[in-house]
């Protein structure tokens, strides 16, 4: 198993509102040492690995930083601290602001919720694939033209619908145009950023089976990021669970979402629609989550909202420990190993 | 099955849309009812007339859309003949509805506990004096921390979770005895999701309300409902108690789209995806079964007029071919 | 997301757009009389000095101040010109005005508006402070200020009327910009290997030039009489040039006397053009307006 992405003590942290403007940040460097500025930890000190071939998914609710960190590792936005290795390559050190232009872009690709949305309404669904193309590859003319074609059949989108502009496509054929775009460029990694949340049920199978297919064909590595976990469990070898800027538990899906070990992923599990199970009576979180602003680097993240809560949780952050093939960052986990599976 | 008159009862909805490029048969002889008290969902992909049902049923259809047939009983008045007069009466006293997008929903430029008073003065009888008050105890009853401080706040100050609170605080803040909730919990997080799912079942269950839950979602229906309602391209397809659709299914796009659900399967090769796609609803010559033409069960009948047949245990399938009764057609229950 | 609307359609982007304005033009037949009467004008001052009964800058005394009849429709003016002839040929000029003024404030406002709305920062402070600048001064005083120290020619009336719409452009282009900034396909556009530059160019641009269209049109009538209103005060097009500007202040002495076809003319001629362009923008935002879309 080598290692495709390794990502080790990566940080994000945004100046809350925006931040000081320039007028009063020209004033700061007179009144002596920066004092310190409100911040949001969108992502605070995530470290994993994804494997060549490997399916990672990535699951998390709401301000749980997901968005942030797959920006960040698709060199989008740039990291606060922390180092993303792709190979041998250290993709940190240069500033996404010029990484556009870099050799190693095509090596990261990403396909993004909703075609609707990243595909420019003026062009047409050739365009759309043509552009990586043509910008990262230098390809253009008769080759460039095949290569469009070649892409677009392999994602099941039929020849003539190329002409088409992404409002004239279903919510299904523009998923394609995203997927045959993403991978025109032949990535090493592949990020999905909810690729099948705006597509009806039906339709979500055909694209999921369509993804499985192109990744064991030119194998691709896949960080699959989800709200739903029913899809996670079936497309992903492995998963990570993000809490409020943390990774707070990771393992193989099949186990995580059967055996959850922390408060969190077992509330996650537990609310989570299943078809033949009622509704009623499960494990509920309550209240809202913890401010992502300078939070206590002592206390845990959930603490507060975990039905555990314990005094050692407000005192010591909990670290992300090895099970096994499970990480776990909760103090009461081997309690929860213990556990028989329901 | 209740011997009581039903809290909803549609009868042989057909609704049409013009369009620029045609009048959309959006929906052809919709028929089901919900008892007093009870849960029902309403099923169905994008296309399939499941909004379009709630919103012609609460008068509040698109310009361009049109009853042609049927009508809508909520007890004795039929909401579709109704005068404006009488509808807004019935409005937020007897049948209220919550939508998909919390935020965009409320009005912006008035605080939450304002817009809940409105409906208490307007369907509640409650004098204008008390509203406020009362609108706090609204906000208390949907889970809300701090009540009579939020009741202040505008709905831009306040999360999509508790967004969607205060709009069921203000549909239910009169008590009516039948809520429409289309969508409500598309674009929430799944614990919250939850959370909303149970609150609105806790209250259905308090008030004796009968709810009518509109999803795309067949797991969350089957969760939160005593009764499923599938619908496909504007046909009511099958009708049947949850436990029963999910574990003998008997028309064949039921079957499809429990297969196509992820939570079905065990891995992701035996997901199967419905074959074909919607017919265009624009046809003049659709058939009378407007899954036929995708459906691998098609047989020569299937050109006739659309049977209706129902069960004594209370199973309505809408289908010249049904899967036989009694097959175990759903996976074996798997562990947790 | 329906599937409803996915039906084949053959027809790529220019046949969809004629079929929209075939269909805008259906549902209100007002903007199919814009448009009539625009290429009625784009062929007067394309063709007419070709075109036209007399030569708009001979006088002849002997014929001064004829009213309108069958050898001068329009009649004639203080200096014998025919003042049909003299408005025919001041289209090309005025429309001309119209025109250059417009493409450089699109030039202009919109190349620094998307800059400010994509990049932020000190890019949209500077221009928002140039805005500011440009706005604290009535517009019209404005324009007769830079003209007057810049001196009376056209090329400084189209200038003067590019700078006082300025704002405007910059504040529209800016906006779509700025919502566009963190839209999907400028991200994705990113990943593909597309620089800030290239993303504003050809990405940005084209998606703000069609709200960006109906203000032209509507700024194309602002500039017409922005430069009849300078040349009435003198600081305008210098006589004997046809302008429907000047012909309108040197015929205004005349219509105490009665004479009244001298201004006339050239004053409807303005109206008649400032109309079609204000309805031409109405039909065009119509057609440009997604939410008039199916």
């Amino acid at each position: 198993m080598t290692i495709l992405l390794d990502v080790a003590d990566v940080s994000k942290l945004f100046p809350v509102g925006g931040g000081p403007g320039p007028l009063a940040r020209f004033k700061r460097r007179f009144s002596g040492g920066p004092e310190k500025l409100p911040k949001v930890y969108a992502v605070d000190d995530v470290s994993f690995t994804i494997n060549k071939g490997e399916t990672v998914g990535l699951v998390g609710e709401s301000g749980c930083g997901k968005s942030t960190l797959v920006r960040a590792l698709t060199r989008l936005v740039d990291v606060s601290d922390g180092s993303i290795k792709l190979g041998t390559r250290e993709l940190s050190l240069k500033p996404s602001r010029v990484f556009a232009r870099d050799r190693d872009r095509a090596r990261i690709q990403m396909v993004f919720q909703d075609a609707g949305e990243s595909v420019n309404p003026r062009f047409t669904a050739f365009d759309a694939i043509a552009d990586p193309l043509r910008r990262l590859r230098k390809m253009h003319g008769k080759a460039l033209t095949e290569r469009v074609e070649t892409v677009a059949s392999q994602c099941g989108l039929p020849l003539p619908f190329l002409s088409r502009y992404p409002h004239q496509l279903s919510g299904g054929q523009r998923a394609r145009v995203g997927i045959a775009r993403a991978i025109a460029v032949e990535p090493e990694l592949l990020v999905l950023d909810e690729p099948t949340a705006a597509l009806d049920v039906s339709v979500q199978v055909v694209i999921l089976q369509l993804l499985q297919r192109l990744k064991k064909e030119f194998g691709m590595s896949y960080l699959f990021v989800s709200h739903d976990l029913s899809v996670v469990r079936l497309l992903c070898d492995r998963v990570l669970v993000m809490y409020l800027g943390k990774i707070v538990e990771s393992g193989p899906a099949a186990e995580v979402f059967e055996h959850p070990l922390h408060p969190y992923t077992q509330a996650l599990v537990a609310a989570v629609p299943r078809l033949h199970e009622n509704g009623a009576g499960r494990l509920r979180l309550t209240g809202e989550p913890r401010s992502p602003i300078d939070p206590d680097p002592n206390v845990c993240r959930f603490y507060g909202r975990c039905p555990l809560s314990a005094a050692m949780c407000k005192t010591t952050m909990p670290k992300l420990r090895r099970f096994g093939p499970r990480q776990v960052a909760c103090h009461f986990a081997e309690e929860f190993l213990l556990v028989p599976k329901a | 099955m209740t011997t009581a008159a039903p809290a909803l009862s549609v009868e042989g909805l057909s609704v049409e849309f013009r369009t620029r490029s045609g009048i959309v048969r959006a929906l052809d002889n919709v028929s089901f009812a919900v008892d007093k008290g009870e849960t029902i969902a309403l099923v169905g992909e994008s296309g399939s007339g499941k909004s379009v049902t709630a919103y012609a049923a609460m008068g509040i259809l698109d310009p361009a859309g049109k009853v042609t047939a049927g009508r809508a009983m909520l007890g004795g008045l039929d909401l579709l003949a109704a005068k404006p007069s009488q509808l807004a009466d019935v409005r937020g006293r007897e049948i209220a509805m919550i939508f998909q997008n919390p935020r965009t929903a409320l009005n912006p430029i008035r605080t939450v506990g304002r817009q809940i008073a409105d409906v208490l003065i307007r369907h509640g009888n409650v004098p204008r004096r008390d509203a406020p008050g009362h609108a706090v105890d609204m906000l208390r009853a949907v889970g809300i921390t701090d009540p009579a401080r939020r009741a202040k706040a505008y709905p831009f100050e306040m999360s999509g979770g508790m967004c969607q609170r205060v709009m069921i605080a203000i549909a239910l803040a009169a008590k009516p005895s039948l809520l429409i909730a289309d969508e409500p919990t598309t674009g929430l997080d799944v614990t919250t999701q939850a959370v909303i799912m149970d609150l609105v079942n806790d209250l259905a269950k308090e008030m004796g309300m009968a709810t009518i839950f509109i999803t795309h979602d067949l797991a969350l229906a089957g969760q939160r409902s005593a009764r499923i309602v599938v619908m496909h391209a504007g046909h009511v397809v099958e009708n049947a108690p949850t436990e029963e659709l999910f574990n003998h299914p008997r028309h064949p796009y039921t079957a499809e789209l429990i297969a196509a659900t992820p939570d079905s399967a065990a891995s992701l090769d035996e997901l199967a995806s419905i074959p074909g796609s919607l017919p265009d609803l624009r046809r003049t010559d659709l058939p009378p079964c407007r899954y036929s033409e995708r459906c691998p069960r098609k047989i020569d009948a299937c050109a006739q007029p659309l049977p209706r047949s129902t069960s004594a245990s209370g199973h309505m399938v809408a289908c010249w071919n049904p899967m036989p009764e009694r097959i175990a057609a759903a996976p074996t229950e798997s562990a947790a | 997301m329906t599937d409803i609307t996915a039906t084949p359609q053959r027809e790529g982007g220019v046949t969809a757009l004629f079929r929209h304005a075939r269909y805008v033009i259906a549902e209100n037949p007002v903007t199919g009389f814009a448009f009539a009467l625009f290429v009625l004008i784009v062929l007067a001052a394309v063709i007419g000095p070709d075109i036209v009964p007399y030569n708009p800058l001979t006088s002849d005394t002997a014929q001064a101040m004829k009213p309108p009849s069958a050898h001068h429709w329009f009649g004639t003016d203080q200096l014998g010109r025919d003042v049909f002839s003299r408005v025919i040929v001041a289209t090309r000029l005025d429309f001309f005005i119209a025109v250059a003024s417009v493409a450089l404030v699109f030039l202009m406002g919109g190349l620094a508006g998307v800059a400010a709305g994509f990049f932020g920062g000190w890019t949209d402070r500077i221009v928002g402070r140039i805005a500011d600048t440009i706005m604290a001064f009535p517009l019209f005083v404005l324009a007769m200020g830079i003209v007057a120290a810049l001196g009376n020619t056209v090329q400084n009336i189209v200038l003067a009327t590019a700078i006082v719409n300025f704002p405007l452009y910059a504040r529209i282009a800016r906006a779509e910009a700025n919502v566009r900034r963190e839209a999907g396909f400028v991200e994705a556009a990113r990943l593909s290997g597309n620089s800030d530059w290239r993303i504003l160019a050809f990405q940005i641009l084209p998606n703000v030039f069609p709200i960006m269209v109906v203000q032209m049109s509507l700024t194309m009538g602002y500039a017409i009489l922005n430069a009849a209103g300078l040349s009435f005060i003198g600081l305008g097009v210098r006589p004997p040039t046809p302008e429907w500007g000047i012909m309108v202040a040197e015929g205004a002495a005349f219509m105490v006397s009665g004479e009244w076809w001298n201004a006339f003319f050239p004053g409807l001629a303005l109206m008649v053009a400032v109309f079609c362009f204000n309805l031409l923008g109405d039909g065009l935002r119509d057609m440009v307006d997604p939410r008039r879309r199916t």
